[in-house]
């Protein structure tokens, strides 16, 4: 183990958690008694710490812990048929740990692998495309002591579409190097202008103009500047950023260094989430090799006063961590929680300094402007959508993976470039994002003509709703799912809601309860004991948690479900009973079993 | 910071220091904005009980954690926003277990008076009743997470000498509570946990033997006032010949409600020229001899009769009333839900300080109605129509609420009517 000095820097903290969950396989009284006294913190704030990362344990999670993917791609897949077969192989059950604690099992929400379902996570290897067969397979080899590493998958980047080559700016080899000599001619404020002309907006799915963002950045007198890649892609569905790592990691460290020297940054993190551990020794071996070639650290190329350092951050699971200023406390070691917004990171970020935190996609594309040129740049893709978008594509179709596409392909095309032979619902942007139905299949992939979001909600006859969103855009962070006819909607909803709730960060009353509550009526609809008014609730609470939620999570939260509501309105109203004045949902025999047993246990012992 | 700008809240201009809070700002101008996390004194503002969320610009945002600029434009009391803020705070009655009759803190509780000043009768969502920790550990303290807010006040203004923290958020979501650090505790004066007390906005941060101290009425929140009693003369001229006909019962309750019912004294004599009981513990009827125009349910459910009574009562009356805290959200009945139910036989018939010397059995006959998992409050079974809060409802509080529905009219209560406790 690490010796830590007195006082040592919080931002080690969740460095030194790590370092303990993965020798230890758990975090235990007497580790938190010497970190709380190492970083003088008191004994409840780390357990505070501890307990809202749900990849550190407080218990042994076994030698070999297993994470399998509960969301909905999964269990579309085989997830039922994976689970059984983990739970009998190892005779515990989900949440569990074997008696010798050689195996713990615990469900996780999705790991950036929707295109290879069902995946699961063992000690952060990835294992892929599992059957019941396979799981069999990979426990006796366990058991029998086989290496790990061996076993495992390394996922499969699955690039299924690039434009024209002309077109592509993505995904097309990258040479090292090649982007830091422009720097040589280049003024960092020459760099700002040049991304602000591209009109290059965050990738993430915020669509925050990244030149302004950089601007506010150099502006600020701080004398300490920080840039965060975030990299925690914890939005279901969305594996892009996992590609671009994995396939283009030079793109990314140079992109970051340019990030780092338009805003006046000096050191760098990729914030990487937990799930992409595997991905944690290529960037670093990459960023090793970027310093050996003096491409990061001092005097970066030659260059005097380019000062870049850069270094990988792992999260510990927590989406809300792709938030940025949750992703700022979580990198200071504290818990995810998000902040006010007094203040922007730009102004008041990392350890107080101004910090800007950008998408992987965001910093990728950024090396590629400044070597094809800001014209080439803006004449591909939209007005407002310059250049391409990657997007991460699964369910039900027969192509899933990455595309790189255009901005403005229509989404019938899309559809048919995936071969989704059957579409009926699709979760466009994730769980935060929406749903869409055959109404918007004409409608373009881009930022073109956006509507303040409430005004969908006043299109409530679909000829009108298509009518008034035909010329709408439909702008993307890049999570695609897509369902078919066969699969449950309900189910599907309660899968995001299930998500939320166990994502919340507990910090504001809205989301934390408010999704809790809004997973109940779901099992209520689904259960067939509601009527149109628990429909009229929902949609009155939603709306609810989407003004007054604390942060973007819970705020956006709803969305999928407000949005089904609107466009699938006789798959619900399947489900619904007769307005009655009588609860359906209390059910008298199972409010008295308990009693009954109680009883009856009572009754035998007399005899 | 002096710079004067101009703001528009509600369509109304005002002059207000440039950056200052929004909260205050309006405040200043007359205009109250809830809040509860937000306290007097503290700049930093940690915008998490989202009380005071108003519209700025279009946009719905708190009002704690805005500072106020030139061209403003700020919307407070749409009828849209009342709801929301509305909405907040019976989530928040519903997450926790706020038994007003048996808190501490009821008459000082900021939560407690904020549902009077918004007319709370009963939360719009189920009550959650989960089993939160009750932490008596400390020596000092204790830590009643069944009724905390999570608005962190605690977490960040209560610190050790050292700068440690006393009080911590742990686990996340729906889990997340407070937890206190004993050991930082401990080094706490007795004014600074005195000090942690008082900044907690409701009652989950108690220290012991330091509550109760003042009397009812003169609490915190307490109105006195002159209580007048409905007229019934109104009621007597809309109807002359046939009589309103109202029933009554008392499910898993005290009766308590029903004794303050009757404490209207002669004024009933007035009332039953113009109401005739039904089915009542008044009359003693047992069975539903006609239909009636109101029935007033007080007790939740906590056994297969209540169930079956309050069905029937659904059945046989057009207005369903619920009157006192137990029938709106179980009140102290419920407060079994968090002990097993055969643990809660048990303390009752076997092992209870109150129980018979030797007694070794349970009662059960096949007549005896069946104890149900929980204790319900009456709206989560059938449709209630109104809501009169109280531990019991005050006299006037329950025949002004009768009759204005009985005369179809909107009904105004009084803060001093109107109690939780």
């Amino acid at each position: 183990m690490k010796t830590f000095t007195n006082n040592s820097p919080r931002t080690s903290l969740m460095g030194v958690l790590w370092d303990i969950q993965k020798k230890r396989r758990y975090i235990g009284h007497d580790d938190m008694t010497k970190i709380s006294k190492t970083f003088n913190i008191s004994r409840m704030e780390l357990e505070g710490v501890i307990s809202f990362y749900h990849f550190y344990h407080r218990k042994h999670a076994g030698k070999y812990t297993i994470y399998l993917n509960n969301s909905i791609i999964s269990k579309h897949k085989d997830f039922m048929a994976v689970r059984t077969a983990f739970e009998n192989e190892l005779g515990i059950k989900i949440g569990q740990v074997t008696e010798d604690q050689l195996f713990g099992l615990f469900e996780t929400s999705c790991i950036g692998l929707s295109d290879q379902e069902t995946s699961a996570l063992i000690n952060f290897r990835a294992f892929t495309d599992l059957t019941p067969d396979k799981v069999k397979q990979i426990i006796s080899d366990l058991r029998e002591g086989k290496s790990l590493e061996a076993l495992s998958d390394y996922p499969r980047n699955n690039i299924r579409y690039t434009p024209p080559p002309e077109k592509t700016i993505f995904l097309k080899p990258f040479m090292r190097g090649s982007v830091m000599n422009i720097l040589k001619h280049k003024s960092p404020q020459e760099i700002i202008d040049l991304v602000k002309d591209s009109k290059l907006k965050g990738r993430g799915g915020a669509f925050f103009p990244t030149g302004m963002k950089w601007q506010f950045c150099r502006d600020n007198k701080g004398t300490q500047k920080y840039l965060i890649c975030n990299a925690d892609e914890g939005e279901p569905g969305t594996f892009k950023d996992r590609v671009l790592m994995d396939s283009l990691t030079d793109l990314l460290i140079e992109g970051m260094a340019i990030s780092g020297y338009a805003i006046g940054a000096t050191k760098g993190f990729i914030y990487l989430r937990a799930e992409y551990f595997y991905l944690k020794d290529k960037l670093e071996n990459t960023i090793k090799e970027y310093y050996d070639a003096g491409l990061l650290g001092q005097n970066i190329n030659g260059i005097d006063g380019f000062n870049f350092d850069l270094s990988v951050y792992m999260g510990a699971g927590a989406y809300v961590c792709g938030e940025e200023t949750a992703l700022i406390a979580s990198m200071e070691g504290k818990r995810g929680e998000p902040t006010t917004k007094e203040h922007f990171p730009v102004e008041k970020g990392f350890l107080g300094m101004p910090t800007v935190v950008n998408n992987v996609e965001t910093l990728c594309a950024v090396p590629r402007i400044l070597e094809m040129g800001v014209d080439k740049y803006l004449a591909i893709g939209t007005n407002a959508t310059p250049g391409t978008k990657l997007m991460s594509v699964s369910g039900d179709c027969n192509k899933p993976g990455i595309y790189e596409i255009e901005w403005g392909m229509k989404m019938k095309d899309f559809l048919d470039l995936i071969e989704a032979d059957d579409p009926h619902f699709i979760l466009y942007n994730g769980f935060a994002g929406e749903c869409l139905s055959s109404q918007d299949f004409d409608r373009e992939i881009s930022g073109e003509n956006l509507l303040a979001e409430h005004i969908q909600f006043d299109y409530r006859d679909p000829i009108e709703y298509a009518r008034k969103m035909s010329a709408v855009g439909l702008r993307s962070g890049g999570s695609f799912m897509v369902f078919n006819k066969n699969r449950n909607l309900m189910a599907i909803l309660k899968n995001i809601s299930d998500f939320f709730v166990a994502e919340s960060c507990g910090i504001c009353v809205p989301c934390r309860t408010g999704n809790f509550l809004l997973n109940k009526k779901i099992n209520k609809i689904m259960l067939r004991h509601a009527d149109d008014h628990d429909v009229t609730e929902i949609e009155e609470w939603s709306s609810i948690i989407k003004q007054s939620s604390r942060c973007g999570l819970g705020k956006t939260s709803t969305n999928c479900l407000l949005t089904a509501m609107l466009k699938f309105p006789d798959e619900f109203k399947e489900y619904l009973n007769a307005r009655s004045d009588i609860n359906h949902a209390f059910n008298l025999e199972k409010a008295v079993s308990n009693y009954n047993l109680i009883i009856e246990e009572i009754e035998t012992s007399y005899e | 910071m002096n710079k004067l700008v101009n703001i528009t809240i509600d369509g109304q201009k005002y002059h207000v220091q440039e950056g200052k809070n929004l909260v205050d700002a309006a405040k200043e101008n007359g205009i109250y904005i809830p809040t509860l996390c937000h306290f007097h004194g503290v700049d930093h503002s940690l915008g998490t009980c989202r009380i005071c969320t108003v519209e700025v610009n279009g946009k719905t945002t708190t009002s704690c954690t805005t500072k106020v600029h030139e061209g403003m434009q700020i919307e407070v009391n749409t009828s849209e926003l009342q709801n929301t803020r509305k909405a907040l705070i019976e989530m928040l009655y519903a997450e926790g277990n706020h038994f007003c009759p048996s808190c501490e803190k009821s008459g000082n509780c900021d939560m407690q008076n904020l549902g009077y000043d918004m007319g709370i009768t009963v939360s719009r969502f189920p009550h959650v009743y989960s089993n939160k920790v009750v932490d008596f550990n400390s020596d000092r303290m204790i830590m009643e997470s069944n009724r905390c807010i999570l608005c962190k006040r605690c977490v960040e203004e209560v610190k050790t000498k050292e700068g440690k923290n006393v009080f911590s958020f742990v686990k996340r979501g729906v889990n997340t509570r407070v937890q206190i650090d004993y050991e930082e505790e401990a080094k706490l004066t007795d004014a600074e946990a005195i000090h942690a007390m008082n900044l907690c906005p409701v009652g989950a941060i108690l220290v012991k033997g330091m509550v109760y101290e003042q009397p009812f009425g003169n609490r915190k929140y307490d109105f006195s006032g002159d209580l007048k009693l409905p007229d019934v003369e109104e009621l007597r001229l809309k109807r002359q010949k046939n009589k309103y006909i109202v029933a009554t019962t008392s499910l898993a309750g005290c009766f308590g409600c029903h004794m303050s019912l009757l404490d209207i004294d002669t004024a009933i004599i007035d009332i039953l020229e113009v109401v005739e009981f039904n089915k009542s513990p008044l009359t003693d009827i047992k069975k539903f001899s006609k239909h009636c125009d109101v029935g007033l349910i007080e007790g939740g459910c906590c056994n297969s009769e209540n169930i079956e009574v309050l069905k029937e009562f659904r059945k046989k009356c057009d207005i369903l009333i619920a009157f006192g805290e137990c029938a709106i959200m179980g009140g102290i009945p419920a407060m079994r839900n968090f002990v097993p139910l055969k643990e809660c036989l048990e303390e009752a018939y076997v092992h209870g300080l109150t129980s018979e010397i030797g007694a070794n059995t349970i009662p059960n006959h096949e007549d005896i109605p069946k104890l149900l998992d929980n204790v319900y409050p009456c709206n989560e079974i059938v449709k209630i129509d109104y809501h009169i809060p109280g531990c019991p409802p005050n006299a006037n509080h329950i025949w002004k609420v009768v009759k204005n529905i009985l005369l179809n009219e909107e009904s105004t209560v009084s803060h001093e009517e109107f109690k939780y406790d």
